[in-house]
């Protein structure tokens, strides 16, 4: 699945202000990191801070300062704040009310209350671990297991 | 000496070790307090199979203070045994019920739990634990996550028997 790139944005902003939760960290500085326009990024800085997810620290050194609960924030509760997460096919015409097309409707729903549910369990927290699991030399992932095992 | 690990879950020290037949009330009446569904015969069932035989492979631990200061009370419970080739998996440790006392959460008292039954499992010699959730219960979704646990290489799939 492919995530918005606002809602891209927010996770990697939140994921490196909800590790050092006492530092001010600059758009600027974020953006540098990820190659993000700050001119977009400080959209999506606002809409953060409206959640209550981050709070601007004005003045020299100002920036942001993660603000929320990450414990209790899940990437879902972030994409939410940018997207829908509704179903992926909203069509509509003749083909839409076939019963070939209500199955494939009732399939695509059951894909989606999958990814709701990965991305409503894992929080900001979890997310910091999972960062650090990818920073560890010489681990190796899940997917990349399976693609050992099946080449 | 039965316990299996010792650990502070918040400003309390907190035991787990393996359930006694004296502990069934207890975890019925937690069950209930949870679920809202009384099972003392499925309860009763659960400790004869897990906490009475083959304890070398099924493990029914129970968390409680390390200090009794009041009247013994079980925290929470994690039950898991080691399963060999079923859907075609090498063996791996299954944990199939965790609950912790909702009054005594967020203090660590699932993690104590889960990292006992986790040295317990790999004491029997698995590399492997897997759980199974329903997709819309977020706290142990949540919880498990937080643990290290993703999604598996198995996919659930059901029917509707007419």
């Amino acid at each position: 699945m492919n995530l918005q790139i606002s809602s891209r944005l927010a996770i990697f902003a939140l994921l490196e202000l909800a590790v050092q939760p006492d530092r001010q960290v600059s758009v600027a500085e974020i953006g540098k990191k990820y190659g993000i326009s700050s001119h977009h990024l400080a959209k999506v800085m606002r809409a953060l801070s409206r959640a209550g997810l981050v709070h601007a620290v004005r003045g020299a050194g100002g920036g942001y300062q993660f603000s929320g609960n990450p414990r209790r924030t899940t990437l879902l509760d972030v994409i939410r704040l940018f997207e829908t997460m509704g179903p992926a096919n909203t069509r509509v015409g003749a083909a839409e009310r076939t019963a070939a097309a209500r199955a494939l409707r009732e399939l695509l729903g059951e894909i989606d209350d999958i990814a709701r549910a990965t991305l409503g369990s894992v929080t900001l927290a979890t997310m910091l671990k999972l960062v650090e699991r990818q920073r560890a030399p010489g681990r190796r992932t899940a997917a990349g297991a399976r693609s050992a095992s099946a080449g | 000496m039965d316990v299996i690990a010792q650990t502070r879950a918040g400003d309390d020290a907190v035991a787990v070790r393996r359930v006694r037949a004296g502990d069934i009330a207890d975890v019925i009446a937690l069950d209930e307090r949870v679920t809202g569904l009384a099972k003392p015969d499925y309860w009763h069932d659960v400790f004869a199979r897990y906490g009475e035989h083959r304890l070398d492979e099924r493990f029914f631990l129970v968390a409680e203070p390390a200090t009794a200061n009041g009247p013994p009370a079980i925290l929470g419970f994690i039950i898991g045994e080691v399963r060999a080739w079923e859907f075609g998996s090498a063996p791996c440790g299954w944990v199939f019920a965790l609950s912790v006392e909702p009054r005594a959460r967020l203090h660590g008292i699932g993690r104590a739990l889960f990292e006992a039954i986790s040295a317990e499992f790999a004491k029997a010699g698995v590399g492997k634990m897997r759980t199974m959730i329903a997709r819309d219960n977020r706290l142990h979704l949540m919880f498990f996550r937080s643990e290290g646990m993703m999604a598996g290489p198995y996919i659930q799939l059901e029917k509707e028997l007419d």
